[in-house]
């Protein structure tokens, strides 16, 4: 049975991926997953400097999902090559580092910085962050700014570009085209929905930052929806994500055009998801005598 | 991650023990045996996608040698009602012991041992830890308890078995000093001196005590945050802290704590 997957250059042993934000730098949950039996892991978003993130409450639970307001804390490049890196490339897993900004310039030097650093396999650009003030998601959200950040990326690194591209638009399609165009080795979505909650009985938002990013099983059918449309406007592959939560829900990002998935807000109710989910993957293969995980990508089109 | 672990545990006994209050103990050998006073567990309340999330909720305490680790939670929400149902053979997803928990006093220290409300489950482990390895120094160990009524004050009579001196606050009046269990510390302080308190209960309230402590003793304390994963990888459960440098920062409860010292946060 074969399971591998080639994602821009990035070779993946199997399609399942732990998306950006939601496994920490791998070792939070080391105790409960055997990285190397994944297909990737994607770290946090990282930055050029430290960021502290936004102030507290930044997490509210919702229906079937949650709304997250983090604020891409993390302790910059810099920490990221220094301690948390070299961890990593003690196994065999492709890592692929999130990258964020304020300015175009910004993604352009962690580009550089990342080009060449051990166990690195791979750069998911994230212009689709809904928590920020500057950047994130005010590039995502334009086709034209989005592929500005992407053609300065991919010029100033060697590394397979990923675009991370937001829902929060009119036409993901277009934003996917647009990238592609720019020369993105591939796109992953989705990221977060941007949502709200209002806390009744304090008569204001619950979220310090006022508005956040909405995630789990809640937005998967946006998700696969956004898979469906893209798979068919572009020919790079594509990182399905979005409230995967078990091995149907993969296939279905699989069945509508994605060859990899990510697994995210499941980590936090089951640390071994993302393993589930491809011990599921294998079975539901062998129940039905695929051979190859490539005969189900995009057969939903067929 | 060693000593986490992550199964269904087997319920063996699920009560109510005051209005809205439920004591659930679980048949968890491993866990039991590595558990330290203010670690947490991270229950899932049910099989379901909706609530999503996982509970953190302290330990009560663990009974090393039977091999039972116990929580005593608040019916408060949907999470909190869906676990209320379980019943004794069904089984409880556990994620846990997780958290940094409290240091046991030096030899001879005098102790405080402040709680407030439901928040004060956590204090009973640590109690129970203390007069294992502390016996001798007991009479040293002054408890102070809060809650909004006598009737919701938990486990008063289970702190006096174990031979702790005990003094209670209740804000309607119904048992002990009328007033918050921090005003009570207050006034207690005024004649006695500690060298180290231990305390868990809400921010207001830690807010008093830190008034009333003054800058003599080590103080430890529990600080409740909204939380996601429980491991530290989401960063959600964010409390501000001042670092070695007193340069304001961002640690997590879930990691860095739940128990720190107040003079390092930033209430």
């Amino acid at each position: 049975m074969n399971l591998g997957v080639d994602i821009g250059g990035i070779k993946m042993k199997n399609p399942v991926a732990t998306a950006s934000g939601t496994f920490g730098y791998g070792r939070e949950y080391a105790g409960f997953v055997d990285l190397n039996r994944l297909g990737a892991v994607v770290v946090k978003g990282t930055t050029l400097l430290p960021r502290p993130g936004n102030p507290t409450p930044r997490i509210a639970e919702t229906p079937a999902g949650i709304l997250n307001s983090i604020g891409l804390e993390n302790p910059g490049v810099e920490a990221v090559i220094e301690r948390h890196l070299p961890y990593l490339a003690r196994f065999d897993v492709p890592v692929i580092v999130n990258i964020a900004g304020d300015r175009v310039e910004d993604y352009v030097g962690l580009a550089a910085r990342l080009d060449g650093q051990p166990g690195v396999a791979g750069l998911e650009v994230n212009i689709s962050c809904p928590n920020v003030e500057k950047g994130g998601l005010a590039f995502g959200s334009d086709p034209d700014s989005a592929a500005e950040v992407i053609r300065e990326v991919r010029a100033a690194t060697r590394l397979p570009v990923i675009a991370k591209l937001s829902p929060n638009v009119t036409s993901i399609a277009a934003v996917a085209e647009s990238v592609a165009m720019a020369g993105a080795d591939a796109v992953s979505l989705i990221n977060t929905l941007l949502g709200m909650v209002i806390d009744v009985n304090a008569r204001r938002p619950l979220l310090a930052n006022v508005m956040g990013g909405l995630s789990g099983p809640a937005v998967r059918p946006v998700a696969v929806r956004a898979v469906w449309q893209v798979f068919r406007a572009v020919k790079i592959p594509l990182i399905g994500m979005g409230g995967i939560m078990c091995a149907e829900d993969a296939l279905q990002f699989i069945m509508a055009g994605a060859s990899a998935v990510a697994v995210g807000t499941a980590s936090f109710v089951n640390p071994r998801a993302a393993l589930d989910v491809l011990e599921g993957i294998e079975a539901y293969m062998r129940d039905n005598n695929i051979g190859d995980i490539k005969d189900l990508i995009g057969i939903a089109h067929a | 991650m060693a000593g986490v672990y992550n199964k269904k545990y087997p319920v063996v006994k699920h009560e109510e023990t005051a209005p809205g209050q439920r004591l659930l103990c679980l048949d968890a050998p491993e866990i039991a045996l590595g558990s330290a006073p203010g670690q947490f567990l991270h229950v899932r309340c049910s099989e379901g996608r909706d609530p999503l999330l996982r509970r953190p909720i302290s330990i009560h305490f663990a009974e090393r040698e039977g091999g039972r680790v116990c929580i005593l939670y608040r019916v408060a929400g949907r999470g909190t009602s869906l676990l209320a149902r379980v019943a004794p053979g069904d089984h409880v997803d556990v994620l846990g012991p997780l958290g940094r928990g409290y240091t046991l006093p030096s030899a001879g220290e005098r102790v405080a041992v402040v709680g407030g409300g439901i928040g004060a489950a956590p204090l009973f482990f640590l109690l129970a830890e203390m007069r294992k390895y502390y016996g001798r120094y007991l009479d040293r160990v002054s408890v102070f308890l809060g809650a909004h009524t006598l009737e919701a004050l938990p486990g008063a009579a289970l702190i006096r078995e174990m031979g702790y001196h005990l003094d209670i606050a209740t804000d309607d009046g119904s048992g002990g000093f009328k007033g918050t269990v921090a005003d009570l510390f207050r006034e207690a302080s005024g004649n006695r001196t500690f060298d180290r308190v231990y305390a868990c209960g809400p921010p207001p309230m830690l807010r008093v005590l830190a008034a009333a402590v003054g800058p003599g003793p080590a103080v430890e304390v529990s600080v409740e945050e909204r939380m996601g994963c429980g491991v530290g990888a989401c960063l959600s459960c964010a409390c501000r802290v001042r670092s070695a440098g007193g340069a304001v920062e961002y640690a997590h409860v879930c990691r860095d704590g739940p128990v720190f010292n107040l003079k390092d946060l930033v209430l």
